[in-house]
């Protein structure tokens, strides 16, 4: 076995793979980035070692700086958890050259799944039933919209390159193709280094099952039975369950037998996921095969009982299987929510900024919890927005699903916006419940999952505000300055908290017994019993709210509610006064991966500007109104901050 | 440790009564103040912060530390002195900190005659900068003034204690290590110029603030030069150009954080605190004392009723209680702080003066704050007590009164008759605070007897004349007199003209007296030398 592995990745899966070669006596290696200098993952580790700056390509896609961190520390063996490199075969061939074993299949086998045509026609040739379309590599997007034609729409554009759903477009209609392919394009270029595309057909109301395989270099290979991921947004799975509900048995069987026939044809060794499209009357197609550890594998490892990581350790180690396929248990039902900083009142956009606050559910027999980030911590734009995966496990799916709806109740962030409430409706909806849904559920019912942000609740500004009237004094200080009961001389006291509220201002001021709001009095009292958390009495009604201050956002919870309360602050200053009329800011803090004009164009309100990508989205930033470019602040590469004017335009004067 | 005792009954018809003329004379208080803190009238108000502009008040709001005190100074100056109402004398002064540093804030308030400078604006500028001086606290000027006002401009323009003494101030501060940092957030016109400019750091707000030695009006008169004040001293020529201001603000907002940002930069000390133990409440309530002091000002008082309700613990180790007993000398300690209280307890005679001056050198030598309680109507007088050398035994007194080098702080709680003021620390004797309750009287002497000595000097020369003078003719003589006494001893009259630094409720003095007292901490206590004591 390795006396020394080096885990070359972040967050959730870095700290899992670390807490497994714990159990297992192997010193563990952390890799960080400049934005991880204080992550939870460089701790879990015994020693760390920082690889580049913050963005992907200079840290955790840099090959030469991971494997010179594996040399030096003298590790022998590297674990690429999922994502990043743990898909390149360039960096596998390395690594097993330069003497550090690469946890994953050999390297002519990634190479040859990295490519989604040759895995396709591998697979195709196996007699397994491959998705119609493109079958060359590097195509125009003049051939890409020939084989659209030829194959029907609706179809499907992914990156040749890389997974996670990043740059899949579905594409209804042949004139949306060209800007689709643009799109796409960029992304993938920026995501995985190739902007190479493919198409597919486009199969609506399928399911999405995967098999989950394990095969070691002794010719052993076995199944770890299937998992159902349809419910996704963005292609991108966000609740993933196993075992699939409602399979039959035979239809099951054929999937394994797939993917074990597979996995025997292409060599495969180690762990890896066979991704196949089930239609309601059981058709199914392969999509491609994982050739790493997968997001959602804790769900089989809670009904299997088994360590997929230990596995991984094992059979890289030349180990043989530590079971036959007989002896791998299937036991109960598990269901895994990821929890993700986005804003599910804002179409799911990614909301990255500092988690001020972070409760987790506890961990116990039925609750797994898988986090890499902490209070404190920072979702940056540079990574995947992912806070935590919550995993659910019962004898029943009926009793995970219960399981898990309470948990996910229990979550409490501050800071970014997260999805646990859309998780929670999900899970809740009986479509869900009911076991028959598809991949389209979460487009489908993506209007009522979302809703909109909660009003507050009346008298939620008078309790916040009696809270922060009732804080204790930071500091031990004797000096009579130090007061905070806002005296004033012959006058009242200057305590007062104003709210924005839309368009208006709440004011609240502190007066004995309650406060004063628009000349009425509240009653008002109450205590803080922990650090976030104040019982406070407004008007006679006992409430008890948990309350997180970050400068001047405060987030409230009531219930498993949240809310966020503005403060008026009248020194917060606004970069944007005096800027001018026509400033077009950055909404969100990103790179710009195009500009669309120069400057002394004209342009009509509406037309795009400039795109910037952040967290792997793109956000295009359009003309508010007909005019002239004075100003192109940033080139394509820039890094902008969130309130940064990236264009300038003038309404009426030619530059 | 010796626990004072009361003999007050709260429950008594006396103290009711009195209770209810002290409140009665507070509720009036809070009025006045309240109405001289609104400023300049509604629509000037209106006008000005429809141009965005924070009013005055809300800026110093705005600008302390969440929630800490203010200790605003004279909030009632200039109070119907001049024909018009020129609220607080048209700038609000005050101590109050940022973060975490005690400051002396001067913030000009432009809804009140533009800002400009009446002879109290200007009375009342220079006592802030006193006291930042005096106590070394940096000074952070919110200007928005136009100047001197022309009307009154030979009182205001140049005197010693006059316009141009602000930037001599300036100077010599800063040449002391004291910080000076403006924030333009409106005109600053004229030898207000110099305010910024003299400063070590200003700030200057966009489309708000100018700075010009010679406005657009006056340019035109000289030049014939048209120019828009924008152009002429805006923000944008002091910040890219002329270098007069260092710091571009888009609002008052951001003008007032960034004041915070340079005073978190000062890097100096904060308060040079002395031993200070854990501050206890008095065990007297405070408030009581509204009912403690009579309402009857010829009614004598125990000066110890009102120690006991604003020391700690309502303890105080008494210092020759059994001797010279008008005047009650002892230690004590407020909010935690040592100090070393002087109160009168009826006249001045010689052994009470001769105590004091032991006292205070007690106190000096140890570096102990002095606290002077005063109710004073002056030394005793008569053939016996001349000739037993009180004016020696009195000049003893003032002369340690007036060479203290520890923090002097003054209460005027009763009346403040003649050398008895000077001896009990007025404000000619540099205390570095001085305040007043709302019943105290302050003259020469007292109006009654004012009128009885003018009378009788009246009556001697008309007796040497042979005439009479009959009774009523008498009483209508004094009559005006009295009343003139009357009006010109009031707390009111004597805040507005700035002989103190503020009227206090008496339930407030703890507060303000440890407010004052840690403001003063932030100068390290020096050494004193006494003059010479005749003997």
């Amino acid at each position: 076995m390795f006396k020394k592995v080096l885990i070359a990745n972040r967050g959730e899966i870095a700290c899992r793979v670390a807490r497994t070669c714990g159990r297992m006596g192997i010193s563990t290696v952390a890799v960080y980035s400049s934005a991880d200098r204080h992550a939870l993952h460089k701790e879990m580790a015994e020693e760390a070692y920082w690889i580049g700056a913050a963005p992907s390509s200079e840290s955790y896609l840099n090959k030469e700086s991971v494997l010179a961190v594996a040399r030096a520390c003298g590790a022998d063996a590297v674990h690429p958890g999922f994502g990043f490199l743990s898909e390149n075969a360039e960096f596998a061939a390395a690594c097993n050259e330069q003497g550090v074993k690469f946890i994953g299949p050999p390297t002519h086998v990634i190479k040859r799944l990295g490519s989604k045509l040759e895995a396709k026609e591998f697979v195709s040739n196996a007699g397994i039933s491959v998705l119609p379309g493109s079958v060359k590599h590097n195509e125009s997007n003049t051939s890409l919209a020939a084989i659209a034609v030829e194959i029907g729409f609706p179809v499907i554009v992914k990156p040749s390159a890389g997974g996670g759903g990043r740059g899949m477009r579905i594409v209804r209609k042949t004139r949306e193709l060209k800007d689709v392919l643009n799109g796409a394009r960029r992304e993938a270029l920026s995501s995985f280094g190739d902007d190479s595309l493919l198409i597919e057909k486009f199969i609506a109301n399928a399911r999405h099952i995967e098999v989950q395989i394990f095969a070691d270099n002794h010719g052993n290979a076995v199944h770890l039975f299937e998992r159902d991921c349809s419910i996704q947004r963005r292609y991108q799975k966000v609740i993933e369950e196993a075992p699939a509900p409602g399979l039959t048995e035979d239809l099951r069987h054929t999937l394994f037998e797939a993917a074990l026939k597979i996995a025997k044809i292409i060599g495969y060794t180690g762990a890896g996921t066979v991704e196949f499209l089930v239609e309601p009357n059981n058709t199914f197609w392969f999509i491609e095969i994982n050739p790493r550890l997968q997001v959602e594998h804790p769900i089989t490892e809670q009904i299997t009982g088994l360590d997929l990581v230990e596995w991984q350790l094992r059979v890289a180690a030349g180990q043989k299987l530590p079971l036959s396929q007989s002896e791998i248990p299937c036991n109960g039902h598990s269901i895994e929510a990821r929890l993700y900083a986005e804003d599910p009142a804002k179409e799911l956009v990614p909301s990255p900024g500092r988690i001020d606050y972070l409760k987790l559910p506890v961990s116990s027999p039925n609750i797994r919890v898988e986090a890499g980030i902490r209070t404190g911590d920072f979702v940056t734009t540079y990574y995947d927005p992912m806070v935590a995966k919550i995993i659910a496990t019962a004898k029943s799916r009926k009793d995970a699903i219960t399981i898990l709806s309470e948990a996910l109740g229990q979550v409490r962030v501050a800071g970014p916006q997260t999805n646990e409430r859309f998780l929670k409706k999900i899970i809740d909806h009986p479509k869900y419940r009911s076991g028959t849904h598809n991949t389209d559920f979460i487009p489908r019912h993506l209007k009522k999952l979302q809703q909109s942000v909660d009003p507050i609740p009346n008298n939620l500004h008078a309790l916040v505000a009696i809270a922060e009237f009732s804080r204790p004094p930071k500091t031990q200080s004797v000096s009579p300055w130090e007061a905070i009961d806002g005296w004033r001389l012959n006058s009242r006291q200057y305590r007062q908290i104003i709210f924005h509220s839309g368009d208006k201002k709440l004011s609240f001021e502190y007066v004995s017994g309650g406060l004063v709001h628009e000349e009425k009095f509240i009653q008002g009292s109450g205590a803080w019993r922990s650090e976030h958390t104040f019982l406070g009495s407004i008007q006679g009604k006992d409430v008890s709210v948990t309350i997180i201050k970050n400068r001047d956002v405060i987030t409230a919870f009531v219930g498993n509610k949240r809310y966020i309360l503005e403060v008026y602050n009248p020194l917060k200053y606004d970069t944007d006064v005096g800027a001018g009329v026509g400033s077009t800011f950055a909404s969100m803090p990103g790179v710009v991966v195009a500009v669309h004009v120069e400057r002394g164009a004209h342009v009509e309100a509406g037309k795009p500007l400039l795109v910037i990508e952040a967290m792997k989205v793109e956000h295009t930033i359009r003309a508010p109104f007909d005019g002239f470019v004075s100003e192109v602040c940033f080139e394509i590469g820039d890094l902008v901050n969130e309130g940064d004017q990236v264009i300038r335009l003038d309404s009426d004067t030619e530059v | 440790m010796s626990k004072l005792s009361s003999s007050i009954n709260p429950a008594s018809d006396e103290f009711k009564a009195n209770d209810a003329a002290m409140s009665a004379i507070i509720e009036d208080l809070r009025l006045v103040t309240a109405k001289a803190r609104l400023g300049g009238e509604e629509d000037a108000r209106k006008r000005h912060q429809d141009r965005g502009k924070m009013l005055v008040r809300d800026r110093i709001d705005s600008l302390l530390d969440p929630g800490s005190p203010f200790l605003e100074l004279s909030p009632l100056a200039a109070y119907q002195v001049y024909e018009e109402r020129v609220s607080a004398a048209g700038v609000v002064t005050g101590v109050g900190r940022i973060e975490g540093r005690e400051c002396v804030v001067i913030a000009n308030d432009a809804t009140v005659k533009g800002g400009t400078y009446f002879p109290l604006t200007v009375k009342k500028h220079l006592r802030a900068q006193e006291i930042a001086r005096v106590n070394n606290l940096p000074c952070l000027y919110l200007v928005d003034s136009g100047g001197a006002n022309l009307p009154n401009q030979d009182e205001v323009f140049p005197d010693r204690e006059h316009f141009g003494r602000i930037f001599f101030n300036q100077a010599n501060m800063s040449a002391a290590g004291i910080p000076q940092i403006a924030a333009v957030m409106g005109s600053c016109t004229a030898g207000g110029a110099y305010v910024p400019a003299m400063s070590d750091e200003s700030i200057i707000v966009k489309g708000q603030g100018t700075i010009f030695l010679g406005g657009p009006p006056l340019v035109k008169a000289a030049t014939g030069e048209v120019v828009s004040a924008e152009e002429l001293g805006g923000a944008d020529v002091h910040t890219r150009l002329s270098g007069v201001a260092d710091y571009l603000a888009d609002s008052d907002g951001h003008a007032l954080a960034i004041v915070r940002r340079l005073v978190r930069n000062l890097n100096t000390k904060p308060s040079e605190n002395v031993v200070i133990t854990d501050p206890q409440e008095p065990d007297y309530d405070p408030a009581e004392l509204n009912g403690v002091i009579p309402a009857d000002a010829r009614r004598p008082f125990d000066v110890r009723e009102v120690i006991n309700r604003l020391v700690d613990a309502s303890e105080f180790d008494e210092f020759k209680a059994l001797y010279g007993t008008t005047l009650i000398c002892g230690f004590a300690r407020l909010h935690g702080i040592p100090v070393g209280i002087i109160a009168n307890n009826g006249v001045l005679f010689s052994e009470s003066a001769l105590k004091g001056a032991h006292f205070i050198e007690l106190c000096c030598q140890r570096r102990i704050p002095l606290v002077f309680l005063q109710n004073i109507t002056g030394f005793m007088v008569g053939q016996k007590y001349e000739a037993g050398g009180i004016a020696k035994d009195g000049a003893k007194l003032v002369t340690a009164v007036a060479c203290a080098r520890v923090p002097k702080l003054t209460v005027i709680i009763g009346g403040s008759f003649g050398a008895g003021n000077y001896g009990m620390c007025g404000r000619a004797y540099d205390p570095r605070f001085l305040f007043m309750w709302p019943n105290a009287r302050i003259s020469v002497m007292g109006g009654e007897q004012a009128a009885s000595v003018l009378a009788n000097v009246r009556r001697d020369r008309m007796e040497e004349n042979g005439d009479v003078w009959p009774v009523e003719e008498e009483e209508d003589f004094k009559k005006p007199i009295r009343a003139k006494y009357e009006a010109e001893g009031h707390p009111y009259y004597a805040t507005a003209r700035l002989w103190d630094d503020g009227i206090i409720e008496p339930a407030e003095t703890r507060r303000v007296l440890t407010l004052s007292l840690a403001a003063a901490f932030n100068r390290p206590i020096e050494k004193t030398s006494f003059g010479v004591f005749r003997m």
